[in-house]
C-alpha cells in the first residue's frame, strides 16, 4: 500500500465515519418520532426517507447537485450567505454518503425505538423525569443495540458509497477520493494492482462493519 | 386524601369509561371484572392518557381540567404507579432502578427515608443485584419501593397481585398492609381480586363495563351489594330472583319459587328483586328447635365441596342455596350428599336488591 493509497482509505473512514455521526441526532429524532407519534404526513416523510434505498445512486447525485450546486436553491443561499462551496469540495462527499446512508440508521433505530416498551417510558415520567430524561435514561439505552447496529450499517454503506458521490465531487486525488471512487479510477487507467488492493482493503472494512452490525443487531433479537 | 374525578368520559374499544366520584379513604380498592376500564382510569389519574373530557382534582389541586384545556404533565404531578407489569428498568441495577425517581426529587426533598423503605419492603440483600435475577415477589416489593422512593402524593396500584401465584400472592399481601400502615401515602388499588379488597382497603369503588355500579366502605359493599351484577361479583354465594308480597313494619315478606323468606325491606320500594344471602350468613342445623331466627328451610344437600377452609354446602330448599361451614362443623354435624338438614336465615342476613 502506498502513502497516497492510504490516505484514501483514512479519508473515506473518516469521511464516513464523520457522516455517521452527523446523521445521527437528525436520524434518531426521526427515529423515534416515527415511532412513537402519529402526526400529519408521516407516511410521505417514510417514504421520502426510503427513496435513497432505491433509486439509483447517481440519480439522488443529480438531485444533490442540483439542490446544492451554486445556482441550486440551498447552495446558492450557503454560497451568498456564507460563502461556502459544497458541490466538488469534500464537503460534497460527506452530504452523499450522509443522504444515502441515513435511511439505514433511521429504519434500525425506528424499529430498535418500537420495540421498547412504552409503558417503562410512561412509568419514568410517573418518577418525575421529563421527556428528556426518560428519552436519554430509558428509550435510548434499552434501544441501544439497534442504534449501534444501524450506525454500523450506515457507516458501511458510507464507505461504499459511489453513485451520489461522483456525481457531487468527481474524483479528486487527495481531496475527495474515496476508495471506491479510486478503485474505478485505477480500473479506468489501467492501474489493476492499485485497484485490487483497495479492493482488499474494502472487503475488510465492510466486512467488519457488517459484522458488528449483524452482532448488535441479532444480540438484540435474542436479549 | 380527596381525589375527585368528574365528568369523566373516556372512550374505549367496547364502551366509554364515565366516572364521576369522589374517593376519601387512605386505601380506596377499584374493584371490578377484567376489562371494566380500571387500569384506564389509573392511566387517567397519571395523565398518561388524554381523556374526552375530565376533571381530575388531588388534595385541592387541579391535576386535569379538560374544559380549560388544562392538564399538568405526568412527571409534575406526583403520583407514583406500580403497574401490573411492574415496568422495572430492565437495564438498571435495582439500586439504580429505586434512585431513578429518588433523583429527580432531590430538590424538594424526599419526605420518605431511602432506610425507612428498604426496612419494611425487606430490600436490602436485593439492592446490588440486576432487576431480572429477581423473583416475581422481589420485583413485586422492588416496584412498590421505587414508586414509594419519589415521595408520591398518591399511590396507584394495578393488580398488585395479579401476576402472582398463590403462595407468593400470600407473601406479598402483608407487604401491602405495611406500606398502608408505615406511610402516609394514600393508595388507590385496582384489582378484581376479593381477597385484595377485603383485606388493603376501607373504601371500595365497583367499576364495572366503564360506569360505577357501587361506592362505599368495603363492609357495606360486601354484605348491601347495590345491585345484582355487583352481587355476583362480590361473591355472593345465592342470589335468586324473588318477589315481595309484603312490607309491614320495616319487614318484607319475599317468595321465591313457593318458598316464603322474611327480610329487611329494601329502601327503594320494589317488587321484583333479588334476595342476596351470603354462605357464611347460613346456619345448617339437624334438629329444629326454636329460635330467634325467622327463617328455617327444610332443604336436602346437593353437593359439598371444599373452598379453601371451608365446605361450600349445596342445597334444595326450594330454590338452590349455599352455606359455608367449617371442616368440624360438617363432621359433627355428619353431612353427606342427599341427607335432609334444616337451613336457618337471619333476617338481616337476607339483602333485597331491586330487579
Amino acid at each position: 500500500m502506498t502513502a497516497v493509497e492510504w490516505q484514501i482509505v483514512g479519508f473515506t473512514v473518516w469521511v464516513a465515519a464523520l457522516s455517521t455521526v452527523m446523521i445521527l441526532p437528525f436520524g434518531l429524532a426521526l427515529a423515534w418520532a416515527l415511532a412513537r407519534a402519529n402526526w400529519p404526513g408521516k407516511s410521505l416523510v417514510e417514504t421520502l426517507i426510503t427513496l435513497p434505498l432505491v433509486m439509483p445512486p447517481v440519480a439522488v447525485g443529480l438531485i444533490l447537485l442540483e439542490v446544492f450546486g451554486r445556482r441550486g436553491a440551498l447552495g446558492g443561499l450557503l454560497h451568498d450567505r456564507l460563502n461556502l462551496d459544497v458541490i466538488f469540495t469534500w464537503r460534497a462527499v460527506l452530504l452523499a454518503l450522509s443522504v444515502m446512508s441515513a435511511p439505514l440508521l433511521i429504519r434500525s433505530a425506528r424499529v430498535a425505538f418500537e420495540e421498547v416498551n412504552p409503558r417503562l417510558e410512561q412509568i419514568a415520567r410517573t418518577l418525575g423525569a421529563g421527556g428528556w430524561r426518560v428519552f436519554f435514561t430509558i428509550t435510548v439505552p434499552l434501544a441501544a443495540r439497534g442504534i449501534v447496529g444501524g450506525m454500523l450499517l450506515a457507516f458501511a454503506r458510507a464507505l461504499g458509497e459511489f453513485g451520489a458521490t461522483i456525481m457531487v465531487v468527481g474524483y479528486m486525488p487527495g481531496k475527495t477520493a474515496t476508495i471506491s471512487l479510486a478503485i474505478y479510477e485505477n480500473v479506468q487507467i489501467g492501474e489493476d494492482a492499485r485497484a485490487y488492493r483497495l479492493l482488499a482493503v474494502s472487503v475488510v472494512l465492510a466486512f467488519i462493519a457488517v459484522w458488528g452490525s449483524e452482532f448488535f443487531l441479532r444480540r438484540k433479537k435474542t436479549a | 386524601m380527596s381525589l375527585r374525578l368528574k365528568n369523566i368520559s373516556l372512550p374505549l374499544a367496547d364502551f366509554v369509561l364515565e366516572v364521576d366520584v369522589e374517593m376519601h379513604g387512605r386505601v380506596t380498592a377499584v374493584f371490578g371484572p377484567s376489562g371494566a376500564g380500571k387500569t384506564s382510569l389509573l392511566d387517567l389519574i397519571a395523565g398518561l392518557r388524554v381523556a374526552r373530557s375530565a376533571f381530575i382534582q388531588l388534595d385541592g389541586s387541579v391535576l386535569t381540567d379538560t374544559a380549560k384545556k388544562f392538564s399538568r404533565a405526568t412527571h409534575r404531578r406526583g403520583i407514583g404507579y406500580v403497574p401490573q407489569d411492574l415496568a422495572l428498568f430492565p437495564h438498571l441495577s435495582v439500586r439504580q432502578n429505586l434512585f431513578y425517581g429518588r433523583k429527580a426529587r432531590e430538590a424538594d426533598g424526599p419526605s420518605v427515608s431511602f432506610e425507612h423503605v428498604l426496612k419494611v419492603l425487606e430490600i436490602e440483600p436485593l439492592i446490588s443485584r440486576g432487576v431480572t435475577e429477581l423473583s416475581g415477589g422481589e420485583k413485586q416489593r422492588v416496584a412498590l419501593a421505587r414508586a414509594l422512593l419519589a415521595s408520591p402524593r398518591l399511590l396507584l396500584l394495578d393488580e398488585p397481585l395479579a401476576s402472582l401465584d398463590v403462595p407468593l400472592r400470600e407473601k406479598i399481601i402483608p407487604y401491602l398492609g405495611r406500606v398502608r400502615d408505615e406511610f402516609q401515602i394514600p393508595m388507590l388499588c385496582v384489582t378484581h381480586d376479593r381477597f385484595v379488597a377485603l383485606t388493603l382497603a376501607d373504601e371500595i369503588v365497583v367499576l364495572m363495563g366503564g360506569k360505577i355500579m357501587q361506592t362505599g366502605p368495603v363492609s357495606d359493599v360486601f354484605n348491601f351489594p347495590a345491585n345484582a351484577e355487583v352481587a355476583r361479583f362480590v361473591g355472593v354465594e345465592t342470589l335468586q330472583p324473588g318477589r315481595i308480597t309484603g312490607v309491614n313494619e320495616g319487614l318484607a315478606t319475599v317468595t321465591i319459587n313457593r318458598v316464603t323468606l322474611t327480610a329487611l325491606a329494601p329502601a327503594t320500594p320494589a317488587d321484583a328483586v333479588f334476595i342476596c344471602i351470603r354462605g357464611e350468613d347460613v346456619v345448617l342445623q339437624r334438629d329444629v328447635a326454636v329460635s330467634s331466627v325467622r327463617n328455617r328451610l327444610p332443604a336436602r344437600i346437593i353437593a359439598i365441596r371444599p373452598e379453601g377452609a371451608l365446605f361450600r354446602v349445596e342445597l334444595d330448599a326450594g330454590f338452590t342455596l349455599f352455606a359455608l361451614v367449617t371442616r368440624p362443623a360438617c363432621d359433627e354435624l355428619g353431612l353427606r350428599e342427599g341427607d335432609s338438614i334444616t337451613a336457618l336465615i337471619k333476617t338481616p342476613a337476607i339483602h333485597l336488591v331491586p330487579r
